[in-house]
């Protein structure tokens, strides 16, 4: 039976893995090599690290990053922030990366999704949407949650998955950070209207909200950055508690 | 020497990497007389079926493939090339395993992404371990079962999670990325 993947995510900033609450004050957790070689060895299923500075100056600290992760790691990893471009997304599988993740470059250039999906397969594509509730309806945010673009979720997340995306990895920004909960409404909903898996995203603070993830929604994965960091939860202790509760989880 | 070969198919360094921390030495190469004297030969892959045909036709490298005599491993794409002929661009493959690769249904979610358990396992690559392991896929098709099957894993339907004849072995998921277990399975076939 096929697994459900429990995704810790890393955050970082010039080399350093951080992790702030609603995207501000930023604190510092970390090495990122070390990180990474930890989780790998306690059960995690993947692994995502996200380039939140993303400037053009910082590319070059970023692709040693990642070829020291991949000569590190034997479990898959995706590695989003500042790709644009078909060669930008090249440049990191090429030095080890198994996946890619876009959000705003696919929002500004929704070409740049065929173009990667056509070199590298869909398999190799995440697009990362960040929601946000306006009165009823959710809205995708760019560039880091600050702009509204305008485009409804459920609409957008279609049309990336026609244009040649792999994964979804959906983050609600108003639960982001707060640990208190994923939104399973807006996950569900999501979940139900694509093909591809969906990985949650914002919101969890304790293996109660892992366990109603995967209950009350059919989501792929479930990704947490804080709640593993700072060592509130450990990955052995949520995988222990999923497996009692019948959930199918990779032991 | 361990080669693997260089078709510019996607994330090839993992694959090397992987055989590194065992302890091998690999050569990433499109070199016909590197391939032929390597101690083994990986054909890695991820990417689309017709065009990495292409490439391996290109490099004239499908036919040294069909008639290589040391053990020789492919991997997830890599798999699905060694098969007749896939659905994925409508290609011809390498006709190594008389067998059909076919895209999943929409039953479940494509691509089949993530851990999933192998069952009836047989042959020396899966020597020494547990006979319901996890490990790593992320793949659209699937190759049929068949009678080269050496392991099965079900998603949608019971598919070819791994396949055998003669010195030719592959997998559909990736060792590579498949933690201890996948490491252990890579070891099996580099120590073949």
């Amino acid at each position: 039976m096929l697994k459900k993947r429990i995704i810790p995510c890393l955050d970082i900033q010039n080399g350093r893995t951080v992790k702030g609450v609603n995207f501000v004050g930023l604190r510092d957790a970390g090495d990122p090599v070390e990180m990474a070689e930890k989780y790998a060895k306690d059960g995690a299923d993947e692994l995502v690290f996200l380039d939140i500075t993303a400037t053009i100056e910082n590319r070059d600290t970023l692709i040693d990053l990642v070829s020291k992760i991949a000569e590190r790691i034997n479990i898959p990893f995706t590695v989003g922030g500042g790709i644009r471009t078909l060669e930008d997304a090249a440049r990191l599988i090429q030095n080890g990366a198994d996946k890619v993740s876009l959000n705003s470059a696919a929002i500004s250039n929704p070409s740049v999704i065929t173009d990667i999906k056509q070199v590298f397969g869909a398999q190799s594509l995440v697009i990362a949407i960040d929601a946000k509730r306006i009165g009823d309806e959710w809205f995708v945010f760019s560039h880091g949650g600050r702009k509204n673009t305008g485009l409804k979720v459920v609409e957008w997340a279609k049309e990336v998955e026609l244009l040649g995306a792999g994964e979804i990895l959906l983050t609600t920004m108003d639960s982001d950070g707060t640990k208190n909960g994923f939104n399973l409404e807006l996950l569900e909903k999501v979940n139900k209207s694509v093909n591809i898996p969906l990985i949650a995203s914002g919101g969890a603070g304790n293996r109660q909200h892992f366990k109603d993830l995967f209950t009350k929604t059919k989501v792929s994965a479930g990704l947490a950055a804080s709640i593993f960091h700072f060592g509130e939860i450990s990955i052995p202790q949520l995988k222990t508690y999923l497996l009692d509760n019948n959930l199918p989880i990779r032991k | 020497m361990i080669a693997i070969i260089d078709y510019q198919a996607g994330n090839i360094q993992s694959v090397s990497n992987a055989v590194e921390r065992l302890g091998f030495d690999t050569v990433l190469t499109r070199d016909k007389q590197t391939i032929l004297q390597a101690d083994k030969v990986i054909l890695p892959g991820v990417g689309e079926a017709s065009s990495a045909m292409n490439n391996l036709t290109k490099y004239e490298l499908d036919t040294l493939i069909k008639n290589i005599k040391q053990p020789f491993l492919g991997i997830c794409l890599g798999l699905q090339l060694m098969c007749d002929s896939s659905e994925e661009g409508q290609t011809n493959g390498l006709g190594i395993f008389n067998t059909k690769v076919k895209r999943f249904s929409a039953a479940e979610k494509v691509p089949h992404m993530g851990w999933n358990t192998l069952n009836t396992l047989k042959g020396p690559l899966f020597n020494r371990m547990d006979q319901s392991p996890d490990v790593y896929f992320v793949h659209s098709f699937y190759a049929e079962l068949s009678k080269y099957s050496i392991a099965q894993c079900d998603y949608i339907l019971p598919f070819s999670a791994a396949m055998q004849k003669d010195n030719y072995y592959a997998t559909q998921f990736h060792p590579e990325k498949s933690g201890t277990i996948g490491q252990e399975i890579l070891k099996n076939f580099l120590i073949l």
